[in-house]
């Protein structure tokens, strides 16, 4: 298997998702499935060829540059858990 | 030991676009908290990102101006990290692709020409606000800030001293005003920089361990902030130890600079194409139009500066350091029908004082360039002294007069040139001052300056100086 039992606690650290202990070997085996998968890629010869940036062959549209949004913050904050003063309020975070 | 300093710089430039860099909510400064957080800043689900034309302009102008190749397509990516003031979990940024690849700016210190190298310059959205204060265990969150444009430029690690850094970090400040893609507002923070700082020992190829100054928004903070650090690494290493990679942040009341968080998670952003967003392709007719729109660069105004008046390098960047004062210059040369070096030193030294002590910018000053030029023609046209000049400059600044000639004529300040009314001030001095005479004779030619001044002294300034000298040289013999 690709990855290993430190590996999937590692991604689920950096996404922020909690397993619980019996979950992580399910975890690692289907993720690595996913990996196995397409680790067949890897046969084809890509020598020459420009990486994809999107699956669709199409590029950006520009927008102007207009203020086109009016605020909407009350009605944005009806589904907020917690404010005050206009702010969004989140656990205290400090560095 | 000695030690060389390695400094490398990646400044974040806000650019001066009325709406953001995906949504189509306003960027201006100071509105009311979350009142100009739309949608697709907060990242709701369902909606979509659509970039800002004036965005790519403005990148494409800024990478033909420091010489570097913009890309013909450049691709955006997610750069995941977990905030509160980051509501996707993300930050669209660029990766492998950027807009503005390799180029290059040209900095000044001690009156010697350096190259600086640029790596790159990308584009990607600022994120929000923290207040971690008056919300009792809670942190207050503003979106206003979320999704405002912001070009990175990355140096590549050429600066040798805190000195250059300051330079650098000027001219290129200089440079996004000149463009127009950045009001370059430091106070607002819409300039500002990190610098990753190493020491090594002189001659030595590798390059230290580096840290990471966050967030310095001032030009004396950065000296200062990047003088601590290189005083910091050398006393662990000379003392044994070793440099730390991490970030750290700089406290301007205790001018130190304290450990944030080791970087041991760096590589840990996942960054990967953003599937909500195209490629941006850049097509050459569109980089044309931009290019016969540039305006006179700060590089190309100053060689012009230094043919055209010729002034000195050090004279010449100055008055180019900004456009507004470049302009004022020109204006003042070209109205005044005076030497350009008159006008230069006017405009770096009396002017430059007073706006310094009066803590203004030059496009608030109360004296005008055509003020300023009205002045300048009365010295060059021997009305009045430089020294008189001072007077009428400081009676103009504090509004006692529209021009030059009004104040001349009120305070009766024309100089006197009449030979015959300086003689007769020039022999009551002599006759005056008799012993000063004695001791002139006797060989204490310094004495000289003496009479110039009590001449001066006894026309109020008015006498015209150079007849002054003559008039005394003769009568002293």
């Amino acid at each position: 298997m690709p990855l290993q039992k430190e590996d999937v606690e590692k991604i689920a650290h950096l996404a922020r998702i909690s397993l619980s202990e019996q979950d992580i070997p399910v975890y690692t085996h289907h993720l690595s499935d996913i990996l196995i998968f397409v680790e067949q890629m890897n046969s084809v010869d890509t020598t020459g060829i420009t990486p994809m940036a999107h699956p669709l062959d199409a590029v950006a549209r520009l927008r102007p540059d207009i203020v086109s949004e009016s605020n909407q913050r009350d009605h944005f904050q009806t589904i907020a858990p917690q404010v005050e003063e206009g702010l969004y309020l989140v656990p205290k975070v400090i560095e | 030991m000695t030690w060389e300093t390695v400094i490398g710089l990646e400044i974040h430039t806000q650019l001066a676009t009325k709406s953001k860099i995906f949504s189509g909510a306003s960027t201006a400064y100071g509105a009311t908290p979350n009142t100009q957080a739309c949608a697709v800043d907060l990242g709701l689900p369902g909606v979509l990102p659509v970039i800002n034309e004036e965005v790519v302009r403005m990148a494409a102008k800024f990478g033909l101006a420091i010489g570097a190749e913009v890309a013909p397509r450049s691709v955006f990516a997610r750069k995941n990290y977990f905030y509160p003031d980051l509501p996707k979990g993300y930050q669209i940024s660029q990766y492998e692709l950027p807009i503005v690849n390799e180029g290059q700016l040209q900095i000044e210190v001690d009156d010697k020409e350096k190259t600086i190298a640029i790596t790159r310059a990308h584009l990607e959205e600022d994120a929000g606000k923290s207040l971690h204060e008056d919300f009792q265990g809670s942190s207050g969150i503003d979106l206003n800030r979320a999704g405002t444009p912001l070009l990175e430029i990355v140096s590549e690690p050429d600066m040798r001293s805190a000195k250059e850094a300051v330079a650098y970090m000027k001219k290129m400040h200089s440079l996004v005003r000149y463009l127009e893609i950045s009001d370059g507002n430091m106070q607002e923070g819409s300039f500002r920089c990190d610098a990753n700082v190493s020491v090594r020992p002189q001659g030595q190829k590798e390059f230290g361990t580096r840290t990471e100054l966050k967030n310095l928004n001032s030009f004396k903070f950065i000296e200062k902030a990047i003088n601590f650090e290189i005083e910091r690494q050398i006393d662990v290493l000379e003392g044994g130890g070793s440099v730390t990679q991490e970030t750290r942040l700089y406290d301007a009341e205790k001018n130190e600079t304290r450990s944030m968080r080791t970087k041991e998670e760096a590589n840990d952003y996942r960054y990967f194409p953003d599937p909500d967003l195209l490629p941006v392709m850049i097509e050459s007719a569109f980089l044309e139009q931009i290019k016969t729109n540039l305006p006179e660069l700060p590089d190309e105004k100053k060689q012009r500066f230094m043919q055209q008046y010729n002034l000195s390098l050090y004279d010449a960047s100055t008055l180019t350091s900004s456009r507004e004062l470049a302009d004022y210059f020109e204006k003042t040369v070209k109205a005044s029908n005076s030497e350009a070096k008159l006008c230069a030193n006017w405009v770096m030294g009396d002017l430059t004082a007073f706006l310094n002590k009066n803590n203004l910018e030059i496009t608030d000053s109360k004296v005008s360039a055509t003020q300023l030029a009205g002045i300048l023609r009365r010295i060059t046209d021997k009305t009045i002294s430089g020294k008189i000049a001072k007077q009428v400059f400081d009676a103009i600044w504090k509004g006692e007069g529209d021009d030059a000639d009004t104040i001349i004529e009120k305070r009766g300040l024309k100089q006197v040139t009449d030979s015959s009314a300086i003689e007769k001030l020039v022999d009551e001095v002599i006759t005056n001052n008799p012993k000063q005479l004695a001791d002139y004779k006797g060989g204490k030619e310094k004495l000289f300056g003496f009479f110039v001044g009590q001449v001066m002294k006894a026309s109020k300034g008015k006498a015209n100086p150079k007849q002054v000298n003559e008039l005394l040289k003769q009568k002293l013999l």
